[in-house]
């Protein structure tokens, strides 16, 4: 199993849950089984072509993964998954 | 070392090594010490350098008052800048920004307005476009989105590493506007194309939990993440321990997003056999010991870490 955490403005689409347990081996599957469990976050997270929103940023532990293989990145029994908004520093 | 006016003494900070905190000895660190400059942080470069291209075009005029956003630094910079070549200077920050960096701007003569802290320095860019947009005489330099600030270190930050230390083999330093990495990335790379290039930045899409849509998100128009091999997350607590490693093992106070770059290099260093990493530390500590980040129980300045904004 993996851990997803959700940001607080996603967790109303997930009944509230700031965490959920889902199932895959790469990003693009783990994010597959969360919409499955939360139907409410389709549209959330991919654009309409099935890449990352632009305001998001998907991590495998503490790795962006723009940075690695993208959605392809490869998920492990364990890893935690972290869904953040874009924000500015500075 | 003899200057005719403060404004000289910016840049040209020094590096030094850190190696005491690598995991292998055969990996050098070094930190550049960006809380030399005489505003405090690394920001002065930039303040100093789109007040002079703000200036030169011909949008700052004698007597005008410039507006930004933002959590700090950039606005502490601007407002040595300001006061130095006779601009008004009104700063818009999130109200959840260390003490010490308020005291700062007002002892330099910064008017400063608060945006709601629970929005981040998303909220600060949103307000501060809104009072720009009320009065067009307010002259925004606006540094996510103003070419001279990875100019800024392009032109200094990254030829003084380059100068100093053309062994680099992996440069990593914090992302808030991106401004750094893409100056000192461009020129290293430049430089050298296989010196790889590691952005750190702390999980704030957590901690801003005032956002009320994904679009709400921000993205500075500077940034190119095509400059970037690799982003990682240094979240507050090992922020803070590595802030205090560093005074405890290397005697350099420095700031809360120092602990981070050095989490970052560290992690890189680890998964190297030899090599040098340089990292950069943006300010000094002074702005942070009300967060009681070196003396307090680590378990209660991590949870205070979480509620202020240090980047």
């Amino acid at each position: 199993m993996v851990e997803v955490r959700l940001p607080t403005l996603l967790r109303p689409h997930a009944d509230g849950a700031a965490s959920v347990g889902v199932e895959g081996s790469s990003v693009a599957e783990v994010l597959a089984d969360l919409t499955r469990r939360h139907p409410g976050l389709e549209g959330q997270i991919l654009d309409p072509a099935g890449t990352l929103h632009k305001f998001v940023n998907v991590y495998v532990n503490d790795d962006d993964v723009r940075y690695l293989d993208a959605l392809d990145t490869k998920v492990s029994e364990g890893d935690v998954v972290s869904i953040l908004p874009a924000v500015a520093g500075g | 070392m003899r200057y005719e006016s403060v404004l000289d003494l910016i840049g040209d900070t020094p590096l030094v090594g850190i190696h005491a905190l690598s995991p292998h000895p055969g990996v050098r660190i070094y930190a550049k010490l960006e809380g030399q400059n005489p505003g405090g942080s690394s920001k002065d470069r930039i303040a100093l350098r789109m007040v002079e291209a703000a200036e030169n075009d011909g949008r700052l005029r004698p007597g005008d008052t410039i507006l930004e956003p933002s959590s700090g630094n950039t606005g502490i910079g601007l407002a040595l800048v300001a006061r130095m070549r006779g601009y008004r200077l009104r700063v818009v920050m999130p109200e959840n920004v260390s003490v010490e960096r308020r005291q700062l701007l007002e002892i330099f003569g910064a008017e400063v307005t608060l945006s709601p802290p629970e929005e981040g320095s998303n909220g600060a860019i949103r307000l501060a476009e809104s009072i720009a947009a009320d009065d067009p005489a307010l002259v925004m330099l606006f540094q996510y989105g103003n070419a001279a600030n990875p100019l800024a270190h392009y032109e200094g930050t990254g030829p003084e590493i380059w100068r100093d230390c053309p062994d680099v083999d992996c440069f990593v330093a914090g992302l808030g506007t991106s401004g750094t990495l893409m100056g000192v990335g461009r020129y290293l790379k430049e430089r050298n194309p296989a010196v790889r290039i590691v952005a750190v930045e702390p999980p704030s899409g957590e901690l801003v939990q005032g956002l009320r849509s994904l679009d709400d998100g921000f993205v500075p128009p500077v940034f190119d993440p095509a400059l970037l091999d690799r982003k990682l997350i240094a979240r507050p607590r090992e922020s803070v321990e590595w802030t205090r490693r560093l005074l405890d093992e290397c005697g350099i106070f420095a700031g809360i997003s120092s602990g981070a770059a050095v989490y970052g290099a560290v992690r890189m260093a680890e998964q190297m056999e030899s090599g040098t990493v340089v990292t950069l530390l943006p300010d000094g500590g002074w702005k942070y010991l009300s967060s009681g980040a070196w003396t307090d129980d680590l378990d209660v300045v991590v949870e205070r870490a979480t509620r202020i904004n240090y980047w």
